[in-house]
């Protein structure tokens, strides 16, 4: 567990000094307005059109099926997707300080996982244990203070930052209970098969939701990447800071200037 | 006459609280109407081009769109000449009217609840709805960046959905075609007449 934690810091600080180092405005820029460098464009445009490839012949006609089963199926694997998501949320809770948050959450990870039948359904919600909010390794260096490094995009995983992907990398390497006891170590119950499956039905589930909104946004973009990149940004920033308040999480700034009539 | 100072003073207060009470709820009754109309239209049997021509008109009325092409030009907006200004307003109208028309006609009789309003400062109250649920998607969060600096003339500057802005989202797309051109405006202005000739 050491081990991976510090293969994890290491790489995470080789990559943080490595973009810290390229470009000392960069810092000053995304605090004065949230810009974050797009430092691989050239390779992250390559790899999100690889990327589009695969959504078009697998995930959307695949997503495009999700939807065609009865409803309640379809609720019972978002559930179920969403409570495996809270082996991930709990710890990252707990790192960043939200004990009362770890606590609700735990509570709703065992009544959902017991109750809930292994969260096909979400009893919690009905007890009070709602409003659950999916937090992960990148958030809690977030919180820490580090900040995002360029802008990537992963091979299937889809849009990043250097943060987030160490983040993610976190989870590979022991920071994800779920991964932990079906792929890194081998179990009578759980296998490789449990886990995979659950991401992608998670991603599936995803894509769903969101068909149209995606068909709309491609179909009336001038530059869908950087669509995608700003909307990915803003979402990321958006939960960090927790909030739903638009005012804390927009810069006003812009828009004070705009005078038309 | 002491009486009557208090009664004129009552009718002022009375005055005062309930002029106060149009002016706050004038920005979440001018989005209510606006969704309202633009749900009536999306309703109609009527075909899709016509539903367009409708939805163009309503955002004709309702949009502050030369407000948002300004933000959406960024940091550009100060470089460039009168001509080209007028050129990117005429240019940017028109791409907004067809591609706001063309992402809300996908969608039949929504139904969206206007919650609340939040007032920023004298420029913006932010207005809260939410998109009702349908078998197809589950309930979004819309909020709505209303420019109140003529209150005769409320309109909107920008929708937030999920917390997402749509005019920043435009903002940053803009930048990155302007950006990948050289930073040459006419690069944007080629994309947008290939849009609105699409």
């Amino acid at each position: 567990m050491k081990k991976y934690l510090s293969y994890v810091l290491f790489v995470f600080c080789i990559f943080s000094s490595a973009y810290a180092g390229t470009d000392g405005s960069n810092e000053l820029k995304k605090k004065n307005s949230g810009e974050v460098k797009d430092c691989f464009e050239g390779i992250n445009r390559g790899i999100f059109a690889f990327n589009q490839v695969l959504d078009n012949i697998i995930v959307e006609p695949l997503a495009k099926g999700y939807r065609y089963l009865p409803s309640p199926i379809r609720t019972g694997t978002s559930n179920a997707v969403s409570n495996l998501s809270l082996v991930v949320t709990i710890p990252n809770n707990v790192l960043q300080g939200d004990f009362g948050l770890a606590g609700k959450n735990t509570g709703r990870f065992v009544v959902n996982s017991t109750i809930g039948i292994l969260g096909l359904f979400d009893p919690a919600s009905k007890i009070g244990l709602n409003n659950y909010e999916k937090e992960d390794w990148g958030q809690t260096l977030a919180t820490w203070g580090v900040s995002e490094g360029c802008y990537m995009v992963l091979p299937i995983l889809g849009p990043s930052t250097v943060r987030d992907a160490a983040g993610s990398l976190a989870s590979y390497m022991g920071g994800d209970a779920w991964y932990n006891i079906t792929v890194r170590n081998d179990t009578r119950y759980v296998s490789d098969f449990d886990y995979y499956s659950s991401v992608a039905a998670n991603g599936i589930d995803f894509r769903a939701k969101n068909l149209e909104s995606f068909q709309n946004l491609e179909k009336n973009s001038l530059d869908f990447y950087a669509s995608v990149k700003s909307l990915y940004l803003q979402d990321r920033r958006k939960r960090i800071a927790n909030s739903d308040d638009i005012t804390e999480t927009m810069d006003d700034s812009d828009w004070e200037e705009i005078e038309t009539q | 006459m002491l009486a009557k100072k208090i009664n004129k003073l009552f009718i002022l207060i009375i005055s005062i609280l309930f002029f106060n009470t149009e002016l706050l709820a004038s920005s979440k009754e001018f989005i209510s109407k606006l969704t309202t109309d633009a749900s009536k239209v999306l309703a109609r049997s009527e075909s899709k081009d016509q539903k367009m021509l409708k939805l163009k008109n309503l955002a004709e009325e309702n949009v502050d769109i030369n407000g948002i092409g300004m933000y959406t030009l960024g940091k550009y907006r100060k470089s460039l000449s009168e001509n080209q200004i007028n050129e990117y307003k005429s240019l940017f109208r028109e791409y907004f009217l067809k591609s706001f028309s063309s992402r809300l006609s996908e969608y039949t009789d929504p139904k969206i609840n206007v919650l609340s309003e939040e007032v920023i400062n004298k420029k913006y109250t932010i207005v809260f709805s939410i998109l009702e649920a349908d078998e197809k998607r589950p309930e979004i969060k819309i909020d709505w960046r209303v420019y109140t600096i003529n209150p005769e003339k409320l309109l909107v500057r920008d929708l937030i959905i999920e917390g997402l802005s749509l005019a920043r989202t435009q903002r940053e797309e803009f930048n990155s075609v302007i950006q990948n051109g050289d930073g040459n405006i006419e690069v944007l202005f080629q994309n947008l007449r290939e849009f609105i000739s699409k």
